[in-house]
Order: C-alpha cells, then sequence, then structure tokens
C-alpha cells in the first residue's frame, strides 16, 4: 500500500495520474453544478420570509464549505510535503492555494451582497465573518510566500508551515456561530440531525456542495499539471512531452 | 520510518498542537468579548460569567426577540418603538429613527447597535435583522403555524397633487 502510494510521488506519474483523472472531474463538475444551479435557481420553492433572494444560498453555501475543505486538501498536502519532503505533495498544496482565495472571496462576495437586504448591513464584525476574512488572509499569505523564493523547495516549506499553522482557524469558522452570538445564522445543514431546511430546497444545495468539490478538485489538477511542467522542465519526460506536442 | 522523517514529524505534529492550545487559551481568555452583542438580560443583569453591566451612555449591541405586540409606530416619522426579549426572561426598550430592514417583523430576531440612553432603553443608530436558520416554502411555514406577516404599514394618505 505504502509502496504503492509512494510511487505517485514521481512527477512524471503523479502528472500522468492527474491527467487521466482531470476528464472525470470536470464532466461530474459540470454535471453536478449544472443540475444543482438550475434546480436550485429555478425549480426550489421560494423560503416563507425571504422569498427569491434566498437563492444566493446556492452559490453561498457551496463556496463557503469548499472554502474550507480546500484549505484541509492544502494543509494536508503541505504536512507530506514537509514531513515525507515529497516535492509533488508540495506542488499540491500550492496550486490549491489560489483556487482556495477565489472561492473564500465568493463566499465573502455573496455573503455581503445577501447580507444588505436581509440583514441591513454589507459586513459586521461577527465571528464567523471575521474569520473567514482571516481564511482568504490565510491564502493570500501562502500564495505571497510561495511566491516570494526563488528557490521552489525553500519557497514550499515556508508557505506549507504558514499552512499548517492556519489549520486552527477552521474549527473556529465552522463553531463560531455555536459559541458566540452571532449575527451569522447557525448551520442549517447538520449531519447528525436532520437539516432545518426542506428536502425540496436542500437536495439541489448538496448537489452544489458536491459539484463545486469537483470543480475545485478540476481546476486543481489543471494547476498541479502545469506546476509539474513547470518545476521539471529539464527532466528528459518533459523535453519528450513537449517535442511531441510540437511535431504534432 | 527513518530517524530524519520521525524528527520532522514530530516538530510538525508539536507546531499544530502548540498552536492549537495557544489559539484555544487566547479564545477562552477572549471568549465573552467575541460575542457580537449583549442580550437583554445581560444588560439587566450583568453578563453571566463577569457579571459586567453595560453603563448608561455606553455604545453596545443588543440582540433578542422583537416581542409580540410592542412595535409602536410614530405616524408622522420613521420614529419606532419595540421591545427585544430573550429566553432567560430579560426585555429592553429600543427606540429608532431610520428605516427596518426588509425582514423585521415582531417576533423576528435583530441586532441593534446604539447607546444606552437609560437602563432598559436603548437608543438604536442601526437595526440589523438576524435570520434564523430554518428555511422552508411558504406552505410548510403555513402548514406549521410560522405564518410571518410583514408588518402592517399605516395607510399614508395621499398628498394632494403628488401623482406617479
Amino acid at each position: 500500500m505504502w509502496k504503492w502510494l509512494n510511487s505517485y510521488a514521481d512527477p512524471e506519474r503523479s502528472y500522468k495520474l492527474a491527467g487521466t483523472l482531470l476528464p472525470w472531474f470536470v464532466c461530474l463538475a459540470i454535471a453536478l453544478i449544472g443540475v444543482g444551479t438550475t434546480w436550485g435557481l429555478l425549480f426550489a420553492p421560494m423560503d416563507y420570509q425571504q422569498g427569491d433572494s434566498f437563492r444566493i444560498i446556492y452559490i453561498h453555501v457551496p463556496a463557503a464549505s469548499m472554502s474550507m475543505a480546500a484549505y484541509m486538501g492544502m494543509a494536508t498536502a503541505s504536512f507530506i510535503g514537509i514531513v515525507w519532503q515529497i516535492k509533488a505533495a508540495d506542488w499540491a498544496a500550492a496550486s490549491i492555494a489560489p483556487i482556495g482565495a477565489v472561492i473564500t472571496f465568493i463566499a465573502l462576495f455573496t455573503g455581503a451582497a445577501w447580507g444588505k437586504p436581509m440583514w441591513g448591513t454589507w459586513w459586521v464584525w461577527d465571528a464567523r465573518l471575521t474569520s473567514e476574512l482571516v481564511l482568504l488572509f490565510l491564502y493570500l499569505g501562502v500564495i505571497a510566500l510561495y511566491a516570494s523564493f526563488e528557490d521552489k523547495v525553500l519557497a514550499a516549506r515556508a508557505a506549507g508551515i504558514l499552512a499548517i499553522v492556519g489549520v486552527v482557524n477552521i474549527p473556529i469558522i465552522k463553531y463560531s456561530v455555536d459559541w458566540w452570538s452571532s449575527l451569522h445564522q447557525p448551520a442549517t445543514i447538520k449531519i447528525t440531525e436532520k437539516s432545518t431546511m426542506t428536502g425540496d430546497m436542500l437536495y439541489p444545495l448538496i448537489i452544489n456542495i458536491f459539484g463545486f468539490g469537483m470543480m475545485i478538485g478540476a481546476i486543481t489538477l489543471v494547476r498541479f499539471r502545469a506546476e509539474v511542467l513547470a518545476r521539471n522542465g529539464m527532466r528528459p519526460w518533459v523535453r519528450a512531452l513537449a517535442t511531441q506536442e510540437v511535431s504534432k | 520510518m527513518n530517524p530524519r522523517r520521525k524528527k520532522r514529524l514530530t516538530l510538525a505534529v508539536a507546531l499544530i498542537a502548540g498552536v492549537a492550545a495557544v489559539a484555544s487559551l487566547l479564545l477562552y481568555a477572549l471568549n465573552s468579548n467575541l460575542n457580537l452583542f449583549y442580550t437583554p438580560y445581560e444588560i439587566v443583569n450583568g453578563k453571566n460569567d463577569t457579571g459586567v453591566k453595560p453603563e448608561i451612555g455606553q455604545r453596545i449591541r443588543v440582540g433578542g426577540m422583537v416581542t409580540m405586540g410592542s412595535m409602536k409606530r410614530d405616524p408622522n416619522s420613521l420614529h419606532v418603538e419595540f421591545a427585544v426579549h430573550d429566553s432567560a426572561g430579560g426585555e429592553i426598550t429600543v427606540t429608532y429613527d431610520d428605516l427596518l430592514p426588509d425582514l423585521f417583523r415582531e417576533g423576528q430576531g435583530i441586532v441593534a447597535q446604539g447607546v444606552l440612553v437609560e437602563s432598559g432603553k436603548l437608543e438604536a443608530s442601526e437595526v440589523l435583522a438576524k435570520h434564523d436558520e430554518n428555511y422552508m416554502p411558504p406552505e410548510v411555514a403555513e402548514a406549521m403555524g410560522q405564518k410571518h406577516e410583514k408588518l402592517d404599514y399605516p395607510e399614508q394618505k395621499s398628498t394632494e397633487g403628488y401623482q406617479y
């Protein structure tokens, strides 16, 4: 098992594996987001209090939950990269960071756009909103650290330490609405008890959450492949690949 | 596992554990200051853990439910007055002179920011509606007896010569 897993530390093999997985992720992402968004925006019933404005939930909640999931993915990759010194894991972490930053921004932006008509304000410094903003800064910090060193091994180590330290923020985001009084409402989708949302509103939301996950996976794979090529430009297999592409 | 990896693993785990410990101690110390608002009960009786009461003239936020039937509207201006209560039994009066948010209803959770003018009375400069985690279609809400009517605004007397 370990030996089999370890063989993917080889850049060429992980590059090829990413290439095989990519179409599956792309197809699933398009299908799930297509179904979830159409269902959510056009066919789900409107909310008894918020009317149609609640539909922003179909973008906001998937973006917010995936911003945390992507961070856990990035931190896990950094952890593997630091402990086992596997460069492919460092490259994976570096390729997740910008996607995570964008998805966090989307969550904050859609939240603000919903907050203005519903709460009456774009922004309030409550625990949930502030910790999600900190998550955005963590992503930006990881991107900046990885970009500021010429030596990418050193860069990945510096960015990786920040990514691992930032993991403490994830439970804070998740439980901020339960631990402290905040303007942001508590979680609607619950794993252990009944969700406080009716099924016909809930299913498209869950489909969209998985769709966003697949989309992040797909973009990560594209960026990971580019990163592998950029770091291995002098290797014979990359050169062979390049000549092959040119002669096509 | 070779010794170098073992060392790095220990260091990484120690780093995570250390940061987690620091963060949890920090949050524990800051605990009550991280709350966005006072509840009405805390304004009347002091905070649960420290017993600190907000002083008259202090700028605070209060969060709670708008008491049913407590809403009083001045017919000539935007001035409104309503009571906010919580499950612990505290209640304070809030006055406000601006437009209320869409979701504002009697029975709805709100967060009001303003100055405590006398004990139990807040002059709000901002009123925010707090939405809860329940989402449902109107038919379901009706069946559950949770019909939330929008506030009735008294009909305005039509001004002469003012036509759209």
